[in-house]
């Protein structure tokens, strides 16, 4: 019988090894009733957005805490628009001035989330933003 | 349709793993398509990884991987996970330990969620061992969930299967059940360096001498192998040179033998069951929910005005006209 699922991948570009938020969100979307692909730290952007559309997800979630989403978060987006895949939504989060904010959005993104966000308000996002696709 | 079977076939990544998705959705159409891929399948080696949670089995497909691509092989790699069964949800966590073979497209890595299947596979899986294969991959690994001792599904779906174990999991009772350890084409001995592992191998040999004969498929005694601490990158690499190299080995002994066909022939009796009940049972049950007669039966049942049995054979008579 058919039921459809949204798959969304939750990943940590670059040098920052603080996983605790990501985790947290992983089982928080597993308890949202998602199928959550976790990757571990440490992923460069290229190795992201291979393992997005390996994995065929709706959203790519991306932590970082480092100060480096200027330029990571961009280079996970433009990597999957390159290879045609620009219809998974990319969404960021973690210490991020809102001053970056625009360029993260111009760079393709579709939402950000900082420090006080609930998880609540982004298992909500998801689901009001997000259809498993046909 | 047939372009996505061209994709398909071409090795396009992105086209097999929404097929791969919409399977596991149960739609239709990808079904058709199914139809178009199943007849060009038939190329891949296809190796089940088994054992218990934390045995190391991502970590040595990780491996195996490796060693494969050295060898110029390529690879699928379909890991599988539990699902919830209360919300649903699950993590895929098994990709973390093989994220650095993401940027080699020699390797397709497809993490799938149970999604209440009970014998440590996916009801997709067999589908997507077939995506892959038509895809060109040399190697197919199929990594179970973390199993108990009953999840055996796995021999239904490969040529060669890897039991994975690790020292100190119990006595020389548990070699004697049934179950899992009799389904071990090659046993690995994981983390090898830990105590008790001689142990180990000493009670498998004893189950293994118990044996008989006529369970060794043309003579082929399932090798005990170790693998040393992964973070001991020298020895744990020529494990898994001696891992790769046995595998092979494997599948030359089936296909010398003509054994190759029995396990064909299992697979395909699963399938054919799975589709029978795909389109049988399920449409049959989709239509008592759509009408609301199935809420009505429980609701008798549960006040015992009838027995389940009587509803069944009321169902089949209505629903199987023939004869």
């Amino acid at each position: 019988m058919s039921e459809k699922k949204i798959r969304i991948m939750v990943a940590k570009p670059g040098l920052d090894g603080h996983d605790r938020g990501a985790r947290v969100l992983a089982r928080c979307f597993r308890d949202a009733g998602f199928e959550v692909i976790y990757t571990g730290c440490h992923q460069t952007p290229e190795q992201i957005a291979s393992a997005a559309i390996q994995e065929d997800v709706d959203v790519v979630g991306l932590s970082c805490l480092s100060g480096a989403h200027r330029y990571l978060f961009p280079a996970v987006a433009k990597l999957l628009k390159e290879q045609g895949a620009d219809d998974i939504t990319v969404v960021g989060g973690g210490i991020i001035p809102e001053q970056d904010f625009q360029l993260l959005y111009d760079a393709g993104l579709k939402a950000i989330f900082v420090p006080g966000a609930t998880l609540d308000s982004i298992v909500e996002w998801v689901k009001t933003n997000i259809k498993p696709r046909d | 349709m047939m372009e996505k079977v061209k994709k398909i076939k071409s090795g396009d990544v992105r086209t097999a793993s929404r097929l791969i998705r919409h399977l596991e959705d149960g739609m239709a159409e990808a079904r058709a398509t199914m139809k178009h891929l199943f007849p060009l399948t038939g190329h891949s080696h296809v190796i089940g990884i088994t054992g218990s949670p934390g045995a190391g089995k991502s970590t040595l497909i990780d491996g195996l991987v490796e060693s494969f691509r050295k060898k110029g092989k390529t690879v699928g790699v379909l890991a599988v996970d539990p699902t919830s069964p209360f919300t649903g949800g699950a993590i895929l966590g098994d990709r973390i330990r093989m994220q650095r073979h993401a940027e080699d497209p020699g390797v397709f890595v497809r993490s799938l969620a149970t999604r209440g299947s009970l014998g440590g596979l996916a009801k997709a899986v067999g589908d997507a061992i077939h995506i892959m294969d038509v895809m060109g991959k040399d190697i197919v690994l199929v990594e179970t969930v973390g199993t108990g001792q009953q999840e055996v599904d796995i021999i239904n779906h490969s040529h060669t299967v890897i039991v994975v174990l690790i020292p100190g999991m119990g006595d020389e009772i548990q070699a004697i059940k049934a179950g899992i350890l009799e389904i071990a084409d090659i046993f690995v001995i994981n983390k090898s360096d830990r105590e008790g592992s001689s142990k180990l191998r000493r009670e498998l040999m004893a189950m293994l001498d118990m044996a008989p004969l006529s369970s060794f498929p043309a003579g082929w005694r399932p090798p005990i192998l170790k693998c040393d601490n992964a973070f001991e990158p020298d020895g744990f690499v020529k494990s898994l040179e001696i891992m790769s190299q046995t595998i092979d080995d494997h599948y030359q002994h089936l296909i010398k033998h003509d054994l190759l066909g029995t396990r064909v022939h299992r697979k395909s009796a699963v399938e054919l069951n799975e589709a029978i009940k795909c389109s049988v049972l399920e449409p049959v049950l989709a239509k008592l929910v759509a009408n609301g007669e199935l809420e009505c039966m429980i609701e008798k049942l549960s006040k015992k005005e009838t027995d389940p049995y009587t509803l069944a054979e009321e169902i089949a008579k209505r629903y199987l006209k023939a004869k």
